[in-house]
């Protein structure tokens, strides 16, 4: 008698699981995936057919400035949503700006995720000093408004660059200040779970079967605390890109030279009296979206994966 | 109790200690405060006397101590940018943030409360899914993106509402007051309906959350057999147990409020501390850079201890808690 031991494939497995199940019940996580997915499709592909590289001088023509969006009098061909006042054409700037502020934010979330589980298992599981000193350092970064450490951890990151390196290292530096403002986060809730967990009965089985503690902690340990931490990464994947936005607008990141969608609206802020709305509103708008998007999807994955509202 | 309040304000102060450190840290190390006082023509004679009057040939740890000192008296030295005390540009400009925040905190109530109970009677009336919707956009758009869109509707288009300053303002002895002209009045509009706006979607959500929990206990279940009317049980006898968390929240994101109101002030060019200190940023004004981290932190961290405090006054059992 022969006994079929193979599993699922991995599509079956996805199909059939409660959270595929949810997902494709509830309309607004799925739109909201189909609109992200569209965005961030949209946004890396766009130097395939973008009509501008916005970063290069060479191709911004100032007798195309301040073009309206193409339905309006006066709109122009291939400038569909309108051109600023250096002739930057605002569909491919947008295009462009939402690349980076996407890059920041999935770079901020997984570097806040590696330093958050990491420092979060080693004080949940060993406890003693180490746990001592991360509640303590916790404590201390929480009781100061988080865009106000964002805030001064760009602008004084940015002053001790040499001055060559600032618009380059931009980047690098928004990244710095989002991870260095919400790593917290993670590391307590994986601390609050790893020791709840370490007291378990597969643990200390695990122990006398001397499995080194790197191992248990990463392999045993981690995917029993995933659940909050995916919800939080998810959520905090927006306000990312929000923190990224604010501090571009406040003219502490993204330097005009390679615009994210906060500097195109700090730019674009300046002509608000002057008629050409266009500038500012169409990427105040592709960062709601972008925005919204990821929020619903949080919101969404947080009931589904509560156990209490199954 | 005593050992608790005592625990509690030694952890706020240690925090304090931190945070000043942190602003220490700033002065210290972001660039030489007197390359950047001097101008070509000071020589180094009188460099090194100004170093030697501004302390800074002392020990760190002394300097750090000076500093602290300094501080607690309110004493967050001269500003590199125009050369006034630190403390009086400040003060010039708290009255500015502290209207716009309590108004904001005012606007969040009055809306947010009302929206949180209508919600959460009517779960599964359509308003109240859209309202619940609409929360989630509340949240997801920066404070500066309402700002510029209320800019955009009742200034540009519009044209009904200022959209820079504070309008004329009376003094009452040291504070400076918009609310008693009209142009005052009018120049608040705005810029606390778009700090607010956040604020509103986070008390609707809580009021919601916590009616609901309410509104399955059986005090109620008995208020509605006993033939109280609707609108009695919903608004006194359900709404009042859902308020002691939403008076905390809303004593604690006060402090918030005050950082996140930078963003508010630069949108609306509102003169308050947030400006100051972005103005400060751009500039590179340590001294007002390092004494507004102070000050939004002890602010911060003073609701949070006055809220703990409060609760343990309330509730015995909180005392014995690890603080």
């Amino acid at each position: 008698m022969t006994v079929n031991l193979t599993s699922p494939g991995l599509l079956t497995r996805i199909r059939q699981s409660d959270l595929w199940w949810s997902f494709t019940h509830q309309r607004s996580a799925v739109l909201a995936a189909i609109l992200l997915t569209v965005l961030i499709v949209s946004a890396f592909t766009a130097p395939l057919y973008a009509p501008q590289n916005p970063y290069d001088p060479a191709q911004l023509e100032l007798w195309n400035a301040e073009i309206p969006p193409i339905w309006l009098e006066g709109g122009q061909w291939p400038y569909l949503l309108g051109t600023d006042t250096q002739g930057r054409d605002i569909l491919s700037a947008i295009l462009y700006g939402s690349r980076i502020s996407i890059l920041i934010g999935i770079a901020s979330v997984v570097l806040a995720l590696i330093i958050g589980i990491g420092t979060g298992l080693v004080a949940g599981y060993y406890g003693g000093i180490v746990e001592d000193a991360l509640m303590r350092v916790g404590d201390i970064l929480l009781s100061i408004p988080t865009i106000l450490i964002a805030i001064l951890v760009s602008a004084i990151v940015r002053e001790l660059l040499p001055p060559s390196l600032r618009d380059v290292g931009a980047g690098g530096v928004l990244v710095l200040a989002i991870v260095l403002s919400g790593w917290v986060q993670y590391a307590r809730t994986v601390r609050a779970q790893t020791a709840v967990e370490r007291r378990k009965e597969y643990v200390q089985a695990a122990q006398l079967l001397k499995v080194p503690a790197r191992r248990i902690m990463f392999r045993h340990i981690l995917p029993n605390t995933l659940t909050p931490i995916l919800v939080a990464a998810t959520l905090n994947f927006g306000m990312a890109i929000l923190t990224e936005a604010t501090l571009s607008f406040l003219g502490i990141g993204m330097p005009p030279s390679q615009p994210s969608l906060g500097t195109l609206i700090r730019l674009g802020n300046q002509f608000l009296f002057s008629g050409m709305w266009w500038i500012v509103l169409f990427p105040v708008m592709q960062l709601c979206l972008l925005v919204v998007s990821v929020n619903l999807l949080g919101d969404w994955l947080r009931d589904a994966l509560n156990p209490k509202l199954r | 109790m005593i050992v608790f309040l005592i625990k509690r304000l030694a952890n706020a102060a240690l925090v304090m200690l931190v945070v000043a450190l942190m602003a220490f840290m700033i002065f210290r190390f972001v660039g030489d405060p007197i390359q950047l006082m001097v101008n070509e023509q000071t020589s180094q004679a009188e460099r090194d006397a100004l170093r030697e009057r501004l302390g800074l040939n002392e020990s760190v740890v002394m300097q750090y101590l000076r500093f602290v000192g300094n501080a607690v008296q309110g004493d967050f030295g001269i500003s590199y940018r125009n050369q006034q005390e630190v403390m009086s540009l400040i003060a010039e400009r708290f009255p500015a943030t502290i209207e716009l925040v309590l108004m904001a905190t005012i606007i969040s109530l009055v809306v947010g409360v009302p929206l949180g109970v209508i919600t959460a009677i009517h779960r599964r009336k359509w308003y109240s899914e859209a309202l619940q919707f609409v929360s989630i956009i509340g949240v997801s758009l920066p404070s500066f993106v309402i700002g510029i869109l209320l800019i955009l509707v009742f200034s540009v288009m519009l044209n009904i509402a200022p959209a820079f300053g504070r309008g004329d303002v009376v003094s009452i002895g040291w504070w400076t007051t918009g609310l008693l002209t009209p142009s005052g009045r009018a120049a608040l509009i705005l810029p606390s309906i778009a700090l607010s706006f956040y604020q509103i979607t986070l008390v609707m959500r809580l009021v919601r959350a916590e009616m609901l929990e309410v509104l399955r206990s059986d005090f109620i279940k008995f208020a509605r057999a006993r033939g109280v009317p609707a609108w009695r049980v919903h608004y006194s006898h359900a709404l009042r147990n859902c308020l002691m968390p939403v008076v905390t929240m809303t004593a604690m994101n006060i402090g918030s409020l005050i950082a996140f109101a930078l963003i508010t002030e630069t949108v609306f060019q509102w003169p308050g501390m947030g400006l100051l200190f972005i103005q400060a940023v751009t500039f590179v004004d340590i001294p007002v850079m390092a004494a507004y981290l102070c000050i939004v932190s002890f602010i911060f961290v003073a609701l949070n201890t006055l809220v703990d405090i409060t609760y343990a006054l309330i509730d015995p059992r909180l005392r014995n808690s690890k603080a």
